[in-house]
């Protein structure tokens, strides 16, 4: 159980670092921060000695070491931007992007389970048709076309809900929270179904396919031919069986809801972490974006990680292949 | 209850050509039997024409600049530009005709989304199969950076591609390269999918008593694997090739919003779709409408074939 | 009974013209993106600036016709018997946020923080020697040479208190590089017209009148609410329905539909922003053509036909919408030096075009790469691809790299681009500023900008000597000959002058700025 453990966090451990590395390589690549950080009024000199003062002009690894170094202890430096500490910038704004994750994923996996079940049940009607293939008009679309068409129906033409932003919000100490005003809710709406979409469609298709899958089993059969109620096997043993690797699934896409963020952040200029990635890109503020990477690669670890432990728990078959040393 | 009319089918003419064969496959029976698959794959094959034909069939050729006159733009739906030029699907703000736009653009997003999406067959087979075969630290190393790659949005995982090709292109070469850049970052960000797939399928086969034998005789097994596994995860593969597909086209269009895509000289529909969202609220609804439509139509297609594919060759789900 | 009644009567006179006066008017203003910082030094650029001429304020200003107005200082001018020196008045009974008094210690201590190392102002100062409080409302400014055009430089270098730094440690411009933060970057003490409520970076930041600025009259927004919003097609779904009430970038597309849509009105009016395509001179060939043992762009043929051939009445029209002053030099007339005479423009002549390309040897053309951003400047990316069409006629095929301004930027920084579009703003209002950067030879201090690496000795020697010329009809005369050798050598071709637009709820009055930097104070209600 512990070798299993420690094995996973070595590789959690790598893992990270090979995305920081892989996060630190790009920065190198996608422009020069200089430029943006000084003015038309600026002379070579001066681009020569703030590249000198940031350290851009030392060896790789002596920065990329520097950077890590850094980052152990929670410290990714100063935004180039707006000139504040970054990892203070990303808790700030980290509130707006989990509310709205959240919100998306309860979206996602209502709605998805319900259709699921729904389209599940009735293989061959209309509904299922229209279900399985509206469902897919919403990934044929690019996501900020989905944003600017909702803005454009519900708030420019029927003005029945905010364009843009988070509303008013409410401070419960450091946590920034929208879900206590009624402007804050109307706000998440349009925001979170955007980004609901994508995994509501995903989620609806996989519990489709399961629970297709487990009415199929022998076990429902015999439940059939012991005269059970419909309802009392659908929704008593099929579902049940459905659900646990849907929840798994949908654990595991929470981050990336999170990351998935970026363009409808961008769209409804919510004020999360993904936009600020998106602003950060466009002036190459490098902390801003290597700690964002470094941020969303954290998430992911640790889910992947309590997923992989609560398997390891629940399955006793992994168990055995653990001792077994693969 | 389906099987009557599908059993007399496949029973009836004992040798046939392989058209027929085809024709009285179980694919093809499922085929004939769902309208909506029909109605995609017409709206997929006359699409994918299109594309393909645009040099001889569009009426203009908005890739070459000297044909293009800027006073035609925004010349709405079948009307005529001042310079007498006709416009079935109206120009767009540099008086390219939006027809041909959206033909040449189709021509440019299916070639980079299949053409990524090969590339992401090719490496996640591959990396599958040996990671299957192999096991061990190998089959760690590659299943692990999977789930990196699963776990990261792919979109997020292209901008990074696209970034690092930027800084080690020469910049006076970087505009030739963008499409084949496109296709790498594309299908770099989308092998994972089946590269988990092949792995499963090719655990299950080393067990098998063939690919011992192979190796007590001297053959290399990784190859008899290859012909043993291939046939029976290419439906699988084809699957999510397919969804895959649809997804690169998609892929393309979101890196274009971020300004990363192919040159605005040469759009592909992700680009035209991106400098029509500007002429949203000002009236011009064409040159985003038409765009935006056959994007949607072209992805739709291509998930609904995918989708049907995926239960035809799932017996247990027919 | 009567004078109870009077008395009513007069307190309902009383009250409502205090509710004339103080009715509370908010402004929701919405532009693409939020201010830096508010350390006033720390950054030069425009946003920046724009937000924090409401909190702090400066010697001089500009009106929106681009003149030189009195702000916290009331005269300006060279002292009698140097010319080295500028003298400056101050105001007196301005008062900070904080109560404290404004006086000249104020002003030498913040043109010292603005010209010190970590300041990002420093290049606008750099030929002060020394700033000295003469009294408490007199500042002498003495500079290494004479320089005649010092105040236009200091239209954005703000004015901080100097208790205040010192007691909240802001004495020096925030060294991010070394990893500090500052309590300047979020904090603000200015004797500006309104005072920080509260800020959200990149979210929300709220201002209110200050009650006692010096001005005599109260400007009729009593709170702002700035709000950046990026996405341009959010930022007028924004303004539409009713979520904020004036779009300061507002793209030239939407305009028509704006201005013909009930309850919403657009004002425009010219930016100082010349839009302007540049070459690579010199005689190594280009690295971008298929043309090997020569530099194409070296022959002046090829310039005159690639001049002629750019229509820029077209570009006006359908790209910028009728929203651009095409240009025929690369300078805006806001600037001492241009003349209609240098700004006309021939009409475009594609055969004389064609002509004038084989005569220097090309009558197939040749292929060369283009680089443009595509987020900097008003459809920057769609008036590059607009040219690449009318090259194409007369046979130079263009590639089109089209790249966000931080990746366009380091390119042209490198001179790496052989052919690239650029703008320029010029807040001095001088010609100098334009020669400095683009004309002059590229060296450590000159030429920044000059991309296509244009060298001309004697010109260099010219743009040097109108730093500390003070005989102005002799420096204007220098002026006008470096523009000539400039437009006969086609340094640089000059497409159109931008023009801002702000949008706004039809009963809000607010005239276009031409440095973009609009005051809410200039707002008025209907």
């Amino acid at each position: 159980m512990l070798t299993f453990i420690l094995r996973r966090l070595l590789q959690s451990i790598v893992v990270m670092l090979v995305v920081a590395f892989v996060a630190f390589l790009i920065f190198r690549f996608v422009g020069d921060p200089v430029s943006s950080m000084l003015g038309q009024d600026s002379t070579m000199a001066d681009h020569e000695q703030l590249r000198e003062r940031l350290g851009l002009n030392d060896p790789f690894y002596l920065q990329f070491f520097r950077f890590v170094a850094n980052a152990l202890q929670g410290e990714f430096g100063i935004s180039y931007r707006l000139q504040q500490p970054v990892t203070q910038l990303i808790l700030e704004r980290l509130p707006a992007t989990i509310e709205l994750a959240f919100a998306s994923a309860t979206i996602a996996l209502v709605f998805g389970i319900v259709l699921g079940i729904y389209t599940a049940l009735r293989p061959r009607s209309l509904e299922t048709a229209v279900v399985m293939t509206v469902s897919l008009v919403g990934v044929s679309l690019p996501t900020f076309l989905i944003g600017i068409g909702l803005i454009y129906v519900f708030a420019v033409e029927l003005k029945m809900l905010p364009s843009f932003g988070r509303g008013e919000v409410v401070n419960l100490g450091w946590w920034r929270t929208g879900l206590l005003t009624q402007s804050g809710l109307r706000s998440l709406i349009l925001p979170a179904i955007t980004l609901s979409l994508f995994q509501l469609t995903l989620i609806m298709r996989l519990v489709r396919a399961e629970m297709l899958e487990v009415l199929r089993t022998d076990y429902i059969r015999f439940a059939r031919a012991r005269g059970l109620s419909k309802r009392a096997i659908n929704f008593g043993h099929a579902l049940r069986n459905t659900l646990v690797p849907v929840i798994t699934i949908a654990g595991l896409q929470l981050g990336s809801v999170i990351a998935f963020a970026i363009i409808t952040e961008t769209v409804f200029q919510w004020p999360g972490v993904g936009s600020l990635f998106v602003n950060s890109v466009q002036v190459v503020d490098v902390p801003v974006m290597a700690a964002y990477l470094v941020f969303v690669a954290l998430v992911f670890v640790v889910i992947n990680l309590i997923v992989d432990i609560l398997y390891f728990l629940v399955d006793p078959r992994l168990r055995d292949g653990a001792k077994s040393g693969r | 209850m389906t099987d009557l009319p599908h059993n007399s089918e496949r029973t009836a003419p004992a040798k046939t050509s392989r058209l027929s064969a085809f024709l009285n496959s179980d694919l093809a029976w499922s085929y004939r039997h769902s309208p909506v698959t029909i109605i995609a794959s017409i709206v997929a094959a006359t699409l994918i024409l299109m594309a393909a034909a645009a040099p001889w069939i569009a009426p203009y050729n908005p890739f070459n600049p000297a044909t293009l006159n800027l006073m035609d733009g925004f010349t709405p739906p079948n009307s005529k530009s001042m310079s007498g030029n006709y416009f079935l699907l109206g120009s767009d703000s540099q008086g390219r005709d939006v027809l041909s736009t959206i033909m040449y653009g189709s021509r440019v997003s299916l070639f980079v989304g299949i053409s990524a999406t090969l590339l992401a067959m090719v490496m996640g087979v591959g990396l599958g199969l040996v990671a299957g075969y192999a096991g061990g630290l190998a089959d760690t190393i590659i299943m692990r950076v999977a789930d990196v790659q699963l776990s990261f949005p792919a979109i997020l995982i292209a901008l990074l591609v696209f970034g690092i090709a930027r800084g080690l292109i020469p910049p006076n070469q970087q505009e030739g390269a963008a499409v084949w850049v496109l296709i790498i970052a594309i299908g770099l960000a989308n092998w994972a999918q089946f590269a988990r797939t092949v792995r499963g399928a090719t655990m299950v086969e080393r067990q098998k008593d063939y690919v011992a034998a192979a190796r007590i005789l001297g053959v290399n097994p990784f190859l008899i694997l290859l012909r043993h596994v291939l046939p029976n995860v290419m439906g699988p593969v084809l699957v999510i090739g397919t969804i895959g597909l649809a997804l690169a086209i998609i892929e393309e269009a979101t890196l274009s919003y971020l300004g990363v895509g192919v040159p605005p000289t040469q759009p592909s529909l992700g680009t035209l779709i991106r400098i029509g969202q500007q002429f949203l609220f000002s009236g011009e609804w064409w040159i985003l409408f038409f765009p935006a439509i056959t994007l949607v139509a072209l992805a739709l297609s291509v998930n609904l074939l995918g989708d049907w594919l995926r239960d035809a060759l799932n017996p247990r789900l027919r | 009974m009567h004078s109870t009644l009077a008395r009513i009567a007069s307190a309902l006179l009383v009250s409502t013209a205090l509710a004339g006066a103080a009715h509370a008017e908010t402004v929701r203003w919405a532009r693409a993106s939020d201010a830096l910082t508010l350390d006033p030094h720390s950054q030069n650029q425009g946003v920046t600036h724009n937000f924090n001429h409401h909190i702090y304020e400066t010697l001089l200003d500009r009106d929106t016709d681009g003149n030189l107005q009195p702000r916290l200082a009331t005269e300006w001018s060279v002292k009698a018997d140097d010319p080295t020196v500028w003298v400056f008045k101050l105001r007196e009974g301005v008062k900070f946020h904080d109560g404290a008094d404004f006086t000249a210690e104020d002003v030498v201590f913040s043109l010292d923080r603005a010209r010190s190392e970590g300041s990002n102002m420093k290049q606008l100062h750099a030929e002060v020697k020394e700033v000295v409080a003469i009294d408490d409302h007199t500042v002498e400014v003495r500079m290494v040479g004479p320089s005649p055009l010092y105040p236009n430089n200091i239209t954005n270098t703000f004015i901080m208190d100097k208790g205040w730094s010192e007691a909240n440690n802001v004495v020096e411009v925030q060294d991010f590089a070394a990893g500090e933060t500052n309590h300047a970057v979020l904090n603000t003490n200015g004797t500006g017209p309104y005072r920080l409520q509260s800020r959200e970076v990149d979210v929300r930041s709220v201002l209110a009148a200050f009650q006692d600025h010096w001005a005599e009259t109260k400007p009729a927004v009593t709170e702002i609410v700035y709000l950046p919003i990026a996405d341009n097609a959010t930022r007028i779904a924004a303004l539409l329905s009713g979520d904020v009430d004036i779009v300061q970038d507002v793209p030239v597309q939407d305009i028509e539909r704006l201005s013909s849509t009930a309850g919403f009105k657009v004002e425009t009016g010219p930016e100082n922003r010349i839009i302007y395509f540049g070459y690579r001179f010199g005689e190594e060939p280009l690295k971008s053509s298929n043309i090997k043992d020569s530099n194409p762009f070296n022959n002046p043929l090829v310039l005159e036909a690639m001049h002629l051939v750019l229509d820029r009445d077209a570009i006006k029209r359908v790209v910028m919408r009728g929203q651009s002053v095409p240009a025929g030099v690369a300078t805006p007339p806001f600037v001492n030096g241009w003349t209609a005479e240098l700004d006309a423009y021939p009409a475009p002549n594609v055969e004389r075009a064609k002509e004038l390309l084989a005569e220097a040897g090309y009558p197939d053309g040749f292929t060369v790469t283009l680089d443009t951003p595509n987020n900097r400047y008003v459809n920057d990316e769609a008036v590059s691809t607009a040219y690449v069409g009318m090259l194409g006629q007369i046979g130079i095929k263009v590639t089109l790299a089209s790249r966000p301004v931080a990746e366009h930027s380091p390119i042209i920084l490198a001179n790496q681009s052989d052919f690239y579009l650029l703008g320029w703003g010029v807040p001095t209002f001088d010609s100098a500023y334009i020669f400095n950067d683009l004309v002059h030879s590229k060296t450590d201090k000159h030429g920044t900008y000059n991309v296509g690496l244009y060298t001309n000795p004697e010109l260099d020697a010219k743009i040097v000597s109108l730093g500390t010329e003070t005989d102005l009809d002799k420096r204007n005369a220098t002026i006008a000959e470096i523009w000539k050798t400039v437009q006969e050598d086609r340094v640089l071709l000059p497409v159109h002058n931008q023009v801002l637009a702000y949008a706004m709820k039809d009963n809000i009055t607010l005239a276009v700025h031409p440095e973009n930097q609009p005051l809410m104070t200039d707002v008025a209600f209907d």
